[in-house]
C-alpha cells in the first residue's frame, strides 16, 4: 500500500480547499523525493565504502556504536552511522578527511596505551571502549543554548568531529539525505511525516480556547 | 524557477533600481512597479523558490544554502574600537531572493506608541545616541495594518492589553495553539501576565497560491516549501512580477552607487554571476540591502566627492548598530508536547515592555514567547540539560526523553544605540570578490546585558509556575553574533545626527533612498521586521509622491 498517497487523501479532506489544491498541485514533486530516498534506503545490495578501508569502516563503525548505543532501542550502527560518515567525507565534509586519517591510528595507538593487550579499538570490550573514548573526552562548559541560526563551531578534535558527524547521521531527515529507514527519528519520537494537524501532544488536546484573563480585561480599560 | 519578467538592458535607465529583495526591497518593489514605476532590483543572492527548499539541516544549516557564506563573504569582529578585529562570523542575513523574511522566525508583533518617542518620555541616557523617532506610531500605524493584510499576518486584535491603537483587526485567525503555548498561556495567567496569541507572518487560512501553514516543524532557518511563511518571496516578490514592469535580477552583486558630477546617483554598479561588473543606469536608487551591507555600500561607494562614504556627512553610516537583547530558557515537562510541529511560536506576553527603570535599575523592556524552534540535530548539539553527558548511553536516553517534552521561553528586549557599535569595512580582509570585508563591533550598553538577565529571572519563575521538571538557562553575555541588524543608517530631521529624513531620502543624495534595518533609530522588543515592512510601504508611499511631484530629480 502507498502510505504517501494515504497521507495526501488525509490532508486533502483536512484542509482549507485552498490549501488542498496546493497541496494537490505539489504533490508530486514532494512525493518523488521523499519516495526517492526511501528506494535508496531499501537497496539490497550493501553500500560501497567510498573514503574508508573495510577495516578503518570497522574502527568508526565501533566508535559511533559507542556515541549512541544500541540499547532497548536501535542505535548509530543501526542508522547506519559508518556508511552515512563515509559518504560526508566525499561530499560535504570533505575537509574532514585530515581529521580522520590521522585521528584513527591516534585512536589505535591510546587503545594500545591503556590495554597493551588490547589489538585495536574494535577489539576492546565496550567498557574498555569507554574508557578510551573518556581520554579524549573534552571538558566541554556549556555557555549558552545553541542557536539553528548560530554558527557552529568545526569540531576541533578528532573525538569531536566523530561525535559531531554520528549525531548528524542519526538525526538528519530521512527523507532529505539522512537514515532513509530513520531510526534515529523513531528514537526521539519524531515523527517521519512533515504536515501536522493539532493537537500536537498532550497539552494542547483539551485545551478550551484562548480567554481573555479578568486582570487584562480590566487594564485594556484603564 | 523564476516567473516571467521583463528584461531591462543596464543601459535603459529605469525609474528605480533597488539594491536587495529583502523584507524591506520586495515591499518598495511591489509598491513602486503597481504605481507604474519601472523598477529593477539587484539581489546578491539566488533566485531559489518553494521547490528548492529542503529540510536537510546540514545543506541549510552548515552549508549555508540560504544565508550569507562565510567563505565568499568572510567579516571581522571587535568589541571596542580601540582593538584590532579578528576574522570571526559575526552575522548572518538571507542570501537569496527574499532575503531574511525567507528563513526568520516569523513574530511579527508591532511596535509600541512608546518605541517612537520614549527619549521624550524616559529623558537622556548618559553616552548613548538615545533618541526620538521623526515619525510616530500613528504616522506609521496604516502602514503596520497594509503588511497585516496584504503580506499575510494571522493573529488576534484586542487580544493584549498592552497592544497599541489599531485601525482594522487581523485578515485571519491566529494559528493553532500548541502545547508551549498552553504551558505558557497558564503559568503566565498564575503570575498575573497577559499570554496572547502571537501575531505571526504565517498564513492560517490559505491565500491564491499560497498554502495555509501544514506545521511541518522546518520553520525558523529554513525556506517553506508551501508559502505559507511570508516571506518577500511568497508574497511581495509575486506581487511585483505581476505588474510587468518588475524585473528581479538575481546574483547581482552590488559594489558600488555611481554618481554623476552634480552628486546624483546614477544607477548601481553590480558583479553578474560571472563577476563580469554592469551599471545598472535608473533615476533614483533605493537601498535596501539590510543593515550590515547598506552601510557597507554607502562606504565601498566613497568618492572625492564623498571621501568617507556616499550620504556619510554626518559621520554615522554604519553607526549605531543594535543587535536586541534577550535571553532562551528551557524547560522539559513530563508529558510530550511534540512541539517540534509546527511554526515556533503561539503565545507572548508584553508585560514588561516598559519597565520602571526606578524600580528596575536599568534601562528598558521586552517581550517574552513560548516556543519550539530546535529542528532534531540542533536540538541534540545544544538543548539538553547541563551536565547531561555528551555521548554514550545517558545521552542517548535523556536526547530520546527530552526531545518531545522540552520547550523554549525566549525573552526579547531592547539595545541601546551606542556610537561605538558599527558595521564598517575591515581595512586588511577581503571577500571573494576583492571587496574589503565587513567589520562588525560590538559590546552590549550594561543595560541591555542587566535586561537580559532580568528576562531570563523571569522565564524561569514562569517555568517554575508551569511545573517543569527541569529548567535553566545561562547568564546573558556580550553579544558577537549579529541576526537584528539596526539602526546603522538611521532616520532624523538633522544632518548632522542622522543619515536619512523621514521620507527614507539620505541628506546628502536627493535621488538616494535608504529603507531596512538600517534606518531604525531605536531597536524595539525585539521584532524588527514587522516594522521594516511597514516603513517600506510608508516609504514607497513618500517616494512615489515626490517622484509624481518631480521633486526627486530636481
Amino acid at each position: 500500500m502507498n502510505t504517501d498517497l494515504g497521507r495526501r487523501d488525509f490532508l486533502l479532506r483536512s484542509c482549507s480547499s485552498l490549501t488542498a489544491v496546493w497541496v494537490s498541485a505539489h504533490w508530486p514533486a514532494l512525493l518523488s523525493a521523499a519516495s526517492h530516498a526511501r528506494k535508496a534506503g531499501q537497496s539490497p545490495a550493501a553500500p560501497k565504502l567510498e573514503f574508508f578501508t573495510t577495516d578503518e569502516a570497522k574502527e568508526i563503525d565501533a566508535i559511533t556504536a559507542r556515541i549512541i548505543p544500541t540499547d532497548e532501542t536501535p542505535g548509530a550502527r543501526e542508522a547506519g552511522t559508518v556508511y552515512f560518515i563515509d559518504r560526508a567525507l566525499t561530499t560535504f565534509a570533505i575537509d574532514d578527511q585530515k581529521s580522520y586519517r590521522e585521528g584513527l591510528p591516534e585512536m589505535q595507538e591510546r587503545t594500545h596505551e591503556i590495554f597493551p593487550a588490547v589489538d585495536k579499538f574494535s577489539a576492546a570490550t565496550p567498557e574498555q571502549q569507554e574508557e578510551i573514548l573518556h581520554s579524549f573526552d573534552e571538558q566541554v562548559e556549556a555557555k549558552s543554548i545553541r542557536r539553528p541560526n548560530r554558527p557552529r563551531p568545526a569540531a576541533k578534535t578528532f573525538f569531536e568531529t566523530v561525535r559531531t558527524h554520528t549525531i548528524v547521521a542519526f538525526l538528519l531527515d530521512p527523507d532529505a539525505g539522512g537514515d532513509p529507514n530513520g531510526v534515529g527519528w523513531k528514537v526521539i519520537g519524531r515523527e517521519r511525516e512533515h504536515m501536522f494537524q493539532p493537537p500536537f501532544g498532550y497539552y494542547d488536546q483539551n485545551y478550551p480556547g484562548w480567554q481573555p484573563s479578568s486582570t487584562a480585561t480590566d487594564k485594556s480599560k484603564s | 524557477m523564476m516567473p516571467d519578467q521583463p528584461k531591462y538592458k543596464t543601459s535603459d535607465e529605469v525609474d528605480f533600481v533597488v539594491v536587495g529583495s529583502g523584507a524591506a526591497g520586495g515591499i518598495i518593489a511591489k509598491e513602486l512597479s503597481e504605481n507604474g514605476f519601472r523598477v529593477v532590483v539587484l539581489e546578491q543572492g539566488p533566485y531559489l523558490t518553494e521547490a528548492d527548499f529542503t529540510h536537510n539541516e546540514v545543506k541549510v544549516l552548515n552549508e549555508d544554502l540560504l544565508t550569507n557564506h562565510p567563505k565568499l563573504q568572510p567579516n571581522t569582529f571587535r568589541k571596542t574600537p580601540d582593538e584590532k578585529a579578528k576574522p570571526q562570523r559575526a552575522l548572518v542575513y538571507g542570501r537569496l531572493v527574499g532575503g531574511t523574511s525567507v528563513h526568520f522566525t516569523a513574530n511579527f508583533w508591532r511596535f509600541h506608541e512608546i518605541d517612537f518617542v520614549e527619549r521624550s518620555k524616559i529623558g537622556p541616557i548618559a553616552g548613548t545616541g538615545f533618541t526620538d523617532w521623526p515619525i510616530t506610531y500613528a504616522d506609521l500605524e496604516p502602514y503596520y495594518t497594509k503588511v497585516e493584510w496584504e503580506i499575510g499576518v494571522s493573529g488576534l486584535a484586542g487580544a493584549s492589553p498592552f497592544d497599541p491603537p489599531r485601525s482594522k483587526s487581523y485578515p485571519m485567525p491566529p494559528l493553532p495553539v500548541k502545547g508551549s503555548g498552553v504551558i505558557f498561556e497558564q503559568a503566565a495567567r498564575k503570575l498575573g501576565w497577559h499570554a496572547f496569541p502571537a501575531p505571526m507572518a504565517i498564513l492560517s487560512e490559505a491565500r491564491p497560491g499560497r498554502s495555509a501553514c501544514v506545521n511541518c516543524g522546518f520553520c525558523l532557518a529554513f525556506g517553506c516549501e508551501v508559502g505559507a511563511k511570508s516571506s518577500s518571496l511568497a508574497a511581495a516578490i509575486r506581487m511585483a512580477e505581476k505588474t510587468g514592469r518588475c524585473e528581479i535580477r538575481p546574483n547581482s552583486y552590488v559594489h558600488r552607487i555611481e554618481l554623476d558630477a552634480n552628486g546624483k546617483a546614477t544607477g548601481a554598479v553590480y558583479f553578474d554571476e560571472q563577476r563580469k561588473v554592469h551599471l545598472q543606469k535608473a533615476k533614483t536608487v533605493v537601498v535596501c540591502a539590510n543593515g550590515a551591507e547598506t552601510p557597507r555600500l554607502l562606504l565601498l561607494s566613497a568618492n572625492k566627492q564623498f571621501p568617507n562614504g556616499l550620504a556619510n556627512s554626518s559621520g554615522l553610516v554604519g553607526k549605531y548598530l543594535m543587535l536586541n537583547s534577550g535571553g532562551v530558557s528551557m524547560g522539559v515537562f513530563d508529558e510530550p508536547l511534540n512541539d517540534y510541529k509546527g511554526f515556533a511560536v503561539s503565545r507572548i506576553f508584553h508585560d514588561f515592555y516598559e519597565l520602571d527603570a526606578q524600580k528596575v535599575g536599568f534601562y528598558g523592556g521586552g517581550g517574552v514567547d513560548a516556543r519550539f524552534d530546535l529542528t532534531p540535530i540542533s536540538f541534540a548539539m545544544g538543548a539538553l540539560p547541563p551536565g547531561t553527558p555528551r555521548w554514550g548511553k545517558d545521552f542517548k536516553a535523556t536526547l530520546a526523553h527530552n526531545f518531545t517534552r522540552t520547550m523554549e521561553v525566549f525573552g526579547h528586549g531592547t539595545s541601546l544605540p551606542l556610537e561605538t557599535n558599527s558595521f564598517s569595512l575591515d581595512p586588511d580582509l577581503k571577500d571573494a570578490w576583492g571587496l574589503p570585508a565587513l567589520r562588525m563591533t560590538y559590546k552590549d550598553h550594561p543595560d541591555d546585558i542587566k535586561l537580559s538577565n532580568w528576562l531570563n529571572a523571569r522565564a524561569l519563575e514562569l517555568l517554575e509556575a508551569a511545573g517543569a521538571k527541569q529548567k535553566w538557562n545561562f547568564p546573558a553575555q556580550e553579544q558577537q553574533f549579529a541576526v537584528h541588524l539596526l539602526g546603522t543608517c538611521r532616520m532624523g530631521n538633522d544632518p548632522k545626527t542622522s543619515v536619512i529624513d523621514a521620507d527614507h531620502r539620505t541628506h546628502d543624495v536627493k535621488n538616494l533612498f535608504l529603507c531596512d534595518g538600517s534606518s531604525l533609530v531605536t531597536s524595539g522588543r525585539g521584532q524588527p521586521t514587522m516594522t521594516i515592512e511597514a516603513l517600506a510601504f510608508r516609504a514607497a508611499d513618500r517616494i512615489r509622491d515626490l517622484a509624481k511631484r518631480g521633486e526627486i530629480n530636481a
